[in-house]
Parts: C-alpha cells; structure tokens; sequence
C-alpha cells in the first residue's frame, strides 16, 4: 500500500530543490517537513488564519491549502528568504520589531508574508487600507495595532528605497540607521 | 554609569530571530520523529461497546495502536487532581486513554504510531469502534435539576459547593432602602493560541534519560508527572519548553494524556514521538473556560452605596476537573473588584457538563465576575438615575485604606488583601481619556443624524504574582556573558528582555550582553508556572535577587584583587572600577575568572586563576570560607501574598438603527500594574487582552448542541477578531508601585481581556436601552432583544 512519488521541482529562496512526494502531501508540510523551511506556520490547516502565508510566484498564499505537487516549476519565498545574507532584517522585519508587531511570534511568518505581498498591490496604502488588507491573518496575542503600525512604517521605507518588497534585503545597497541583525 | 534599562522601551531581544523564520516552535523539532495521531471521541458521553482495529493493521507505516488495555498499570491510573480544595468533595479525572467510557467529544481513546501524520490519520479511518449513546449534559441548569448524570459516582453532577461570606449580606439586603435581583450570564469560550498544543520526546537508551519538549506554562511540574507516571527518577527526566505560540491560561493545563503517552511510547519503542495537535482536535480536546450562570441580589443606599451583596453562580467545569476549584474561587473573590463591601456572601456549585474540561483561559473567572458586578453598578445607577462613575467613585476604596483585608480567602489560599491601588485617579484618567464628560454631547448630535450611541466603563482589580515562589540563576562567564536562567516558560511575554533588563542594571552590563534562559529544566529544576500573571513579578524578582548576590561577589572579589574597600567600588559598563577612577578597573570577565581558583590555564585568560599567577595569601583556602567557584548566584522570591493590579475601561459603540451592528468607536484603558519594566511589552499585553477581550464580547463562544457536540469547531465557526474587528485603543498607565516586592512591580498579562464583556454590554444598553445580561452578544442577538423590548425597529 505504499504511496505514488511524484517528483516536484520547485525553487525556494532562490535555490531549485528537486524533491519526490506524495500527491497529497500539503505545500506546508513540504516546505517545513522536506525541506526544513520550518519559519511558515500550521495554524488551522484550513486556510484562515494564515500563518501558513508564503509567496508563490510573487502572490501571497496559504501553503495548507495547496498541494506541493501542485508547484511544480514554481518560485516560492519564505520568510525565510527575507533578511538579508548576513541576517540584517527585511524592512518589513524591521518594522515589526520597531513597532512591537509580535509577541509569541507564531503568526508573524504569515504576517510578514501577507504584508510583503499586499505592499507590492498597494505601496501607497493608507492606515484605513492595510487594516482591511492585513484582515487575512489572524494574531492571538497583539490586538493588531504593533502590526498595523509596522507595515504603515514599512510601506514608507519601501517606497523611500524603491526596492520590490519580495526580494530578499540586501544589506549593502540600503544600509541605513535602520539597519540590524 | 551604563544607561538604566528598567522602565525603557526597549526593542525585545527575541524578534529578529522570530522575525527571520528562526523561532523552534514544537512541531519544528523531530522532523524524523514518529507521528502520533490521537483516535478521540465523536460522542459526548457514550459507553464504549467495542473497538477494533482488525483494518488499521495493515497499514504501511503504523507502528502501534495503544488502548487503555495496552497501558501499563500506572498509566491507568486517573491523571491527578492538580489543586486539592476540602470543598471539592466529588472530583474525578480523566484517565489518559478512555476507560470503557467517554464523557465529551475529543476525549482521548487511542493512541496510534505511525512514520508521520497523514499514515497515522489514515490508521485513525480504519479503526471501528462500537459505542452506546449515553444522554449529554450540555445545559447547566438542567445539570443540577435532577436529570442525567455525567459521571454515575456523582449524582446530581455537583463537585463543590463553595460558600464564603463577609458581614450579614441578608440582613444587610433586607434592611437596605434598595434592592436589586438580576442574572448575569457568559457563556464558554476558550483560550485558542495560533499554535495548538504538541510533544516531542527522546529517550537516550546510553544515558537512560528522557528529554520532552512541550508546548507548555508548567515545565517542572510537566517534568514531576512525567516522572512520576513513568516511575523514572526526575534525575533521569528533562523538560525543555521551546518557543511557545501563544498560551492564554491553556496550557497551564497538565499532564495532558499527550505529555505522558509520548514520552511513555519514545522509551518503549526506542525512537523519537511526536504528536502535534491539530486545530479540530484543539477546539475539542484542549480545555475551554468561561461558561457560568449568576445571579446576584444587591442592596444599597439612596446614594448608590452598596450595603449588600448577594452572589449564586454555576462554574461550568465540564466533564473533569483536574484544575480544581481556582476559577470560581477567583470569581467569587475578585468580583468585588475596587468596591467597599461589607457584607457580602458568595455561594458557587462547580458541575459536571458532558463538554470540554475547564481550566483557567487568560482573566481566569475575572470577566465572569466583573460583569456581573459592573453590571450591578450600572443597574443601581440606572435605578438611581445617577451617573456610573459617580456611583463607582461612591463605592471605592479610598488610597488612604490601602493595604485593605476583605477577610475572604484568594485563590492562593492566602488573604484577599489589596496591598496598593489609587482607584479614584484612575477614574479620574479613564473620564478623561474617553472624555467621558463630553460624551452627552457626542450622543445628542448623533442622534440629530439618526444614529445610536452609547458609552459604556467597568472597572477590575486583579490578583497577580501569585505565589508560592520562582527562582533565577545568574553566572558571569569567563568570556563576560551573563547567563540568566528561571524555571517557569515564555509564550510570547518578551522575558528574554524584561528579564534581561532587570539583569543588566544590577551587574551594570549592556543588555546584549544578557541571555535569557527559561522553561528548561536542565537550566532551572525549580519553579511553579507561567500564569496568573505572575511571571515578571515572581521570576522579575527572583532574578533581581540572584544578580544582587553576583554583583556583591563581583564586588568582594574586585575589592580583593584591586585593594580597595567595597564601598569604594561601583560596577558600570561591564566593569567593576574604583568610583571616580575607572581606570583602576576589572571586568567583569576577569572577576568570573578568578571566581574560580585553576590548576590549569585553558587559555592567556584563565592564566591569571592559576595557583603560581598572582598575590594570594600561602596560609588560606583557595576558595575562601563561605564562597563557592564560579561567579553565580542563585536567590528565590517567594511573596507572602498576592499583588493586586487594577484598572478601568470606556468604551464607546455605535449600534446601527437598522441591522443592529455594533461598531466599536473608541476604546480607552487605565491601566496600573505598578512600576512598568519596559512599557512596550506591557502596552502590548493590555492590547491583546483588549482584543481577547472584544472577541469574548462580541465574536466567541462555543456553540454546543443538545447532545454535547461543538458545532463551531474551526477558524470557520469560532470568530476570532481579524484586524478588522479590534478597534484602536488609547492607554494611559498609573503606576502605583506595590509594596510587597523589591522592583514594586505587579502582573499585566490578564488585565486587558478582564472588563471588556462588561464595559461592552453597558455601552450597547446606554445606546439601545435594551438590558444586557449575557454576553457575547451578536447582531442578531441585539436585534431580537431589541424587538422584543418593543423597539424602534
């Protein structure tokens, strides 16, 4: 009664991993099980709280609801393909520890993930927009107001910088005061 | 001098990690680990006629299947009684596996192993089980009137019967020129970290040792139970507590049958186990709190003062009660809240209910409570027509009466004593902030356009840094890091800093320099918990204690190698130096080497605690009389009773005419936890109280059926608040230190989510003119009572 395989090529972080699963192994299991990537989270396996957030080619999406045989050829950022090399903090990292945007830190991978995502949608969005955008994902233990007040900071940031906020941060072209590890 | 951190904002320690995807949360640990999948019950009560796992067995990739039969006889033994009370007359526990009998959907029957979650699932589908339906107790009142039986040993489904009394409150009511009945319901509702609850073991067959990682509040008594059910030496057993994602109370909660079935299945089949709760399984299987029905009789003055009170409630604890009685006890107790009353009887029944055992979810009985209270001052104030802060401030208890003796008994088994509180200036604070004064006005030119507001406050007092104790270990390294260790766990309240800026101002060091340990038993084998807003106060205090005991023997040390009187000396910027000299200096490092007399210098560092390197007296010891190696203290903190924080909320509702819906408009909270650590974290906790508070109020509950099944049990049913429903919300804090520990500080985890049903309800009733009684309340709740008080609708 042993499984079918079926072989997933699939590019996270900027690196091609070629990888055997199951037809009904989750993308979130793929990613943190197979692949180690274990900074997306499994809050309800059933798509609303979304912690799970990651970006598939470019667009936020819940990894539970998605098979992982379902991306192959794809392109897939994780939180963890944000930071910069030398581990220096995304700006939208940055911002949530600036603005006190996470406590027990279980939602943020997700948060961070949706925030990136909608950012690129609505660079110039105001406090009113990323309250409804950020309204995808849930957090227990904020009350929302750290996170809302970081991406309003990391909006600025990214529009001063210019950078796509899916990219990985690169430390030596933007930094700045803001700049840590 | 180095900068003080305590009382500065500064930026938590843990979040880059966290932020970066580099947080080790339980189901990130074991990835080669064997899965467990739990077969739980689909019926709220039921006897179990057969099981039969004849289709599971051919399984690829299952392990084992475990029943109670297949348990050895200590772990058939009931999962014990946490916190004994002489009230608690009938208590009965869960067994780990089912028993031949199942008392709420999700109770455990079975445990299957397998090579990972889905094969373990796909064992789950294959296994029949036969059951006779049994009739559910779902409704309280029908618990207690003579109907069936959750348990057959307990007729009539009462496991305590609790009275505590101040004064005559009869007499009191009876001769009082205004009396009052009203009931005051909340309904169940539940704690609901993001992350769900999950265990991961290793038993080293070379070391005979057990290492446990849990998703836990309570690591050393995890450690005691597991130790104890295994029949192991707690030599032999460590408990490492990961990070946490989230808690809220539920995982005070232990030994769940997981804590002891997986290290119990690790050591037996010689690999790692796993289990990792799922959301379905945590709606019905991680306990729940909240539900209770009250009544409550007051008696009082032509001018609102309460002469009596009168208070009967049903504690809704479900189909165990292995917490006890703490959280009735903390209704009974803290619903006085800020009031003088001196005549006063309380009386509560704790029942058996075929759902979802009950233990404490953060408040802990305080929002039951509170909104039965400021529910009963608003009600005098309406019956009065008299202003609702004017009928609080009537009622307080003054500054100058601070430390004030209820003669009640708290949950700690100690005095009901206030040790400090000015509750008149933070009602002064909260009229302020929500301009409460100005509110009329805001009302009348609303209604000008059609639209419905209303205002609303309740006010809490809450007992935090409940004993009986923590400890903290603090030790120099040789290469100058200070290592910080306390026993108790983190889920998200930032200790790694507060605990390291208490640390760093004592030793006079930069806060990168500190690290934080807590919740791992190899680091700190003593402790008693993360909860009841304890962990700054308790563990704060403990670690201040231990990095005093460092800093003196910084202090003698340095004084001997440099010859110079220790009242002479001052530690700042990692250094200890001679004040006003500081280049007549040592490091701390150095101190922390030469703590520790050597044979052997490891390296040019350590050459200098060698026994040829340096002045030291031929006709002493080595280590002096009375000192010890190394340069580490270890101190406890171990209060005599209870600090008590306080504050106030307002808020503000628009209820449109039409539909019903409630809009939060604006959202005020005094709050004061005495002196504040870092006020960053402590905004942050009163915040996400506030939504844990508004989501208790408006969205949550748990929506049982006649026959016990949760009918809400996803992220789907159960309306958690997105960003879209938590209004924002202005802070303002008092600190009003406590007396009773040496940083003066008292708990802040809890207070948000205590008055939010409460100050919710009384602003809906002030726009609609509609009494709200229970809550949550819904739209469509409201608009029902609204038609049927004959509304504008």
């Amino acid at each position: 009664m042993s499984e079918e395989l079926h072989e997933v090529s699939v590019t996270v972080n900027g690196a091609l991993h070629r990888v055997a699963v199951p037809a009904r192994r989750l993308l979130s299991d793929f990613l943190r099980h197979d692949l180690r990537l274990t900074g997306t989270h499994v809050g309800c396996e059933h798509g609303v709280c979304g912690a799970c957030t990651i970006l598939l080619d470019g667009a936020p999406v819940r990894s539970c609801l998605t098979f992982a045989v379902s991306v192959d050829g794809a392109a897939i950022t994780t939180v963890e393909g944000l930071a910069a090399e030398d581990g220096t903090l995304h700006p939208v990292q940055a911002a949530f520890q600036d603005c006190h945007g996470l406590q027990c830190g279980f939602c943020t991978p997700g948060m961070v993930m949706s925030a990136c995502g909608f950012l690129v949608d609505q660079p110039d969005a105001d406090a009113d927009e990323i309250r409804e955008g950020m309204a995808g994902n849930l957090c227990r233990c904020t009350g929302y107001a750290g996170i809302l007040a970081a991406v309003e900071q990391a909006a600025a940031t990214l529009r001063d910088s210019g950078a796509d906020p899916r990219e990985r941060h690169s430390a030596f072209t933007d930094v700045g005061p803001g700049d840590r590890k | 001098m180095s900068t003080r951190q305590f009382g500065a904002a500064v930026a938590r320690v843990e979040d880059p990690r966290l932020l970066r995807g580099e947080g080790r949360y339980l189901d990130d640990l074991g990835h080669d680990a064997l899965a467990v999948a739990i077969l739980r019950s689909p019926h709220a009560h039921a006897r179990i006629v057969d099981l039969d796992v004849t289709d599971a067995v051919d399984v690829d990739g299952l392990i084992a299947i475990y029943t109670y039969e297949d348990l050895p006889p200590r772990l058939q033994q009931p999962l014990p009684l946490l916190i004994p009370h002489p009230a608690l007359t009938a208590p009965v526990t869960q067994k780990i596996l089912a028993d031949g009998e199942v008392n709420h959907v999700g109770e455990a029957i079975a445990m299957v192993v397998a090579s990972d979650r889905y094969v373990a699932e796909d064992v789950l589908d294959r296994i029949r089980v036969d059951y006779e339906v049994l009739p559910a107790v779902v409704d309280l009142e029908a618990a207690v009137a003579g109907g069936a039986d959750v348990h057959d040993e307990v007729p009539g489904n009462v496991a305590a019967e609790l009275v505590q009394t101040i004064g005559d409150a009869g007499s009191a009511i009876a001769d009082a020129p205004h009396r009052l009945k009203l009931r005051l319901d909340i309904e169940r509702s539940a704690s609901t970290p993001l992350e769900g609850r999950g265990v991961h073991a290793r038993w080293d067959p070379d070391d005979r040792r057990l290492r446990v990682h849990t998703s836990t509040q309570a690591p050393t008594s995890v450690r005691a139970a597991i130790a104890t059910f295994l029949e192991l030496d707690f030599a032999q057993v460590d408990v490492v507590v990961p990070d946490v994602g989230g808690g809220f109370g539920v995982k005070i909660m232990h030994p769940w049958p997981e804590e002891i079935l997986v290290p119990w299945a690790a050591r037996l089949l010689g690999r790692e186990v796993k289990f990792t709760e799922d959301r379905h399984e945590h709606f019905v299987s991680a306990n729940h709190e909240r539900g209770q029905v009250q009544w409550v009789e007051v008696g009082f003055d032509d001018d609102g003062r309460i002469l009596g009170l009168d208070v009967t409630f049903l504690h809704d604890h479900g189909a165990y009660i292995p917490y006890g009685l703490i959280v009735p006890i903390i209704t009974s107790t803290q619903l006085l809240g800020p009031y003088r009353i001196e005549h006063y009887r309380v009386e509560f029944r704790s029942v058996y209910s075929n759902k979802t055992p009950v233990t404490p979810y953060r408040g802990a009985g305080r929002p039951q409570g509170c909104f039965l209270m400021e529910r009963t001052v608003d009600a005098i104030a309406t019956e009065l027509d008299l202003d609702r802060t004017v009928v609080r401030e009537r009622n307080f208890i003054q500054p100058d009466e601070m430390p004030y003796a209820f003669g009640l008994t708290f949950q700690d088994g100690r005095d009901y004593t206030y040790d400090s509180g000015d509750f008149p200036a933070s009602m002064a604070a909260l009229k302020d902030l929500v301009d409460w004064d100005g509110f009329p006005a805001r009302k009348a030119a609303a209604a000008a356009e059609g639209r419905q507001l209303g205002i609303g406050l309740a006010c809490y007092v809450e007992g935090t840094g409940v004993g009986p104790y923590e400890g903290g270990h603090v030790l120099v390294e040789p290469n100058g890091t200070v290592q910080v260790a306390t026993g108790l766990g983190t889920q998200g309240q930032g200790h790694q800093t507060s605990f390291a800026q208490i640390v760093a101002d004592e030793l006079g060091v930069p806060l990168e320099q500190v690290k934080v340990v807590t919740g791992d038993t190899r680091r700190f084998p003593y402790a008693v918990g993360t909860f009841a807003s304890r962990a700054a106060v308790m563990s704060g205090n403990a670690v201040h204690l231990a990095a005093k005991k460092v800093r003196e023997k910084a202090l003698q040390l340095a004084s001997d190698a440099l010859e110079a009187d220790v009242e002479d000396l001052e530690l700042a910027d990692g250094r200890v130096q001679v004040k006003g000299s500081p280049d007549t200096s040592l490091p701390l490092s150095m101190l922390a080497t030469l703590s520790n007399p050597l044979r052997y210098a490891f390296d040019e560092h350590a050459k200098a605690a060698t026994q040829f390197a340096g002045p030291n007296d031929p006709n002493k010891p080595p280590v002096a009389e009375g000192q010890a190696p190394g340069l580490e203290g270890t101190d406890y903190y171990s209060p005599v009773r209870s600090t008590f924080a306080n504050g106030m909320h307002a808020v503000e509702v628009e209820i449109d005419p039409a539909t019903s819906d409630i809009e939060i408009r604006r959202y005020a909270v005094v709050h004061d936890c005495g002196n504040l650590i870092n006020p960053t974290i402590v905004k942050g906790q009163v915040l996400g109280g506030v939504a844990q508070g508004v989501g208790g109020a408006l969205y949550e509950k748990m929506a049982y059926d006649e026959h016990g099944q949760l009918l809400n049990a996803s992220f789907m049913d159960f309306l958690m608040p997105y960003a879209t429903e938590v209004p924002s919300v202005d802070i303002a804090h008092l600190e009003t230190p406590s007396p009773l520990n040496p940083l003066g500080i008292k708990g802040a985890g809890e207070a948000g989510v205590i008055p939010g049903s409460a100050a919710i309800a009384a602003a809906i009733e002030d726009a609609t003119g509609v009494a709200i009684r229970a809550m949550p309340i819904s739209p469509s709740q409201l608009h029902e009572l609204r038609l049927a008080a004959g509304g504008t609708t």
